[in-house]
């Protein structure tokens, strides 16, 4: 008998015959790669691919009392919510600092969804626990272990699923709605992580691999992390434990049209005003470099001039650019699109200029 | 997927002997497939003196970067310019239009001292 300390996908023997490279990634074996990332991440981009990210957290709050308390705990409007609909917002600590980026899904009157990282599940479940109300307090389940979720993203991609399911009810992005496929409902939200249209597919275990194989017959391309890294990059987004944590606020991180203004109280609020008020004393952007090169990667300082200004927190190459990308905290000056810094990979100045988001736009 | 007129290193790099003196350096089928997609080659410019061991380059994937040490000692004389805008080429043909250096051999005798495509085989990990 071996004892295994990591978590595994329900697809994971699937990825395995498919040549999928293994990764350790939060815990738990992750296909990091089957052909290639950068052949992955062109497909995405060129026609649709699909992403295994059940090591994604899944909780259901759920209970008359749900909506206040996740009302209490999200930067986002989450009460406001109508059925069906799905926001993006942050948990945060009572000093601004980021818990957790999560989409929240309302399936009905007094049941939501919140999808949460996989390294923060262990974060969000106490956390969430922690606030519950004494009067009225929500149910929290954890789905995580017993369902699969699946990213199918692309410009084909929406077509392509919707075929398989033979009717899929028109969703707007960020809209959510359960589809009966097979005997077995899925749950489709107009949601992802890539830059791309797409949906992602929850659905107990057995279902989830059924439809993994039928997709895989459809034509999808299978795509691991390592793709579903460079393609959210190309896309601006940030990735928690890198480009946000719970050291950093999303008023720097410009991210604060994620913070509802209003009278609503939540979590973390109080400090996240002063921070705008004041103005941040750091600013996240992104940049590129202006061929190819060396690549920038995390933890590389950001020098203007004869000193650090600021540092790299996700470096990439981009695919679709070819020229390398990433983001990193800067001085709040050091910030117009067009302005020249380096970046000091192991020991060498590799010139990069200041880009707006995201660096890879869909036409 | 390993010539048998190169020899290798331990380290995954091979060197083919050409019988003018001059030898040529890349990296083995093994090492382009562990590394994945390469983005960037660094090579040492033209004229470098290098000891066998020595690092004379880094090559980048979009995963990791690794270093490139030199299989056997001698002067650089032609880096592969093509892999500044086709770095894929280390990935596509290793052994071919993947190669990285060039050099002039500062002791040809000293390639017996390196593997064989069996010897090499026989250190990679089972797959």
């Amino acid at each position: 008998m071996a004892v295994r300390h990591t978590l595994r996908s329900p697809l994971h023997e699937r990825h395995v015959a498919l040549g999928a490279r293994i990764v350790a990634f939060a815990g738990w074996d992750i296909s990091l790669q089957y052909s290639g990332i950068i052949a992955e991440h062109l497909a995405v981009r060129r026609a649709w691919g699909v992403f295994d990210v059940s090591h994604m957290g899944r909780l259901a709050v759920e209970g008359k009392g749900a909506a206040a308390l996740l009302d209490s705990l999200m930067t986002v409007d989450i009460a406001g919510l109508e059925v069906g609909q799905a926001r993006y917002g942050f948990i945060c600590m009572s000093d601004g600092g980021i818990l957790d980026d999560v989409v929240t899904l309302r399936r009905d009157d007094t049941s939501f969804l919140v999808i949460c990282n996989a390294s923060n599940r262990a974060a969000v479940i106490p956390h969430l626990h922690q606030h519950l109300p004494s009067v009225n307090p929500p149910r929290i389940e954890d789905l995580t272990p017993s369902t699969v979720m699946l990213a199918a993203q692309g410009p084909e991609a929406l077509e392509k699923v919707n075929d398989l399911f033979g009717s899929v009810p028109a969703l707007r992005r960020f809209r959510g709605a359960p589809v009966s496929w097979l005997g077995d409902a899925v749950l489709v939200t107009r949601t992802g992580y890539t830059g791309e249209d797409g949906y992602e597919l929850i659905a107990g275990a057995a279902t989830g691999k059924l439809l993994w194989e039928h997709l895989m017959k459809a034509g999808a391309t299978p795509c691991g992390l390592g793709s579903r890294d460079t393609l959210r990059l190309e896309a601006g987004l940030p990735l928690h434990g890198q480009d946000i944590d719970t050291t950093t606020n999303p008023i720097e991180a410009g991210l604060d049209r994620f913070v509802q203004k209003g009278e609503r109280e939540f979590a973390g609020k109080w400090a996240l005003e002063r921070v705008a008020r004041n103005g941040p004393v750091r600013r996240l952007i992104g940049y590129k470099t202006s061929g190819r090169s060396a690549v920038p990667r995390h933890g590389q300082a950001i020098i203007q001039g004869e000193r650090q200004v600021g540092t790299v927190t996700s470096g990439n190459y981009s695919p679709s650019l070819e020229v390398g990308i990433g983001l990193g905290y800067v001085l709040p000056e050091v910030t117009r699109p067009g302005d020249s810094l380096h970046v000091d990979v192991r020991g060498r100045l590799v010139e990069v200029e200041v880009s707006s988001l995201p660096f890879y736009r869909r036409s | 997927m390993y010539p048998e007129d190169l020899r290798y290193t331990k380290n995954h790099e091979w060197a083919r002997v050409e019988s003018d003196g001059t030898g040529v350096v890349g990296i083995t089928h093994f090492a382009q497939d562990e590394l994945g997609d390469i983005v960037f080659v660094d090579l040492p410019s033209v004229g470098t003196d290098l000891d066998q061991s020595a690092k004379f380059g880094e090559i980048e994937s979009v995963k990791t970067v690794s270093d490139l040490f030199m299989p056997i000692a001698g002067k650089v004389i032609e880096v592969n310019n093509q892999l500044r805008q086709q770095p894929e080429l280390v990935n596509r043909d290793p052994y071919g239009s993947g190669w990285l250096v060039k050099v002039e051999i500062a002791d040809p005798s000293r390639a017996a001292t390196l593997l064989t495509a069996e010897q090499y085989q026989r250190t990679l990990p089972g797959r």
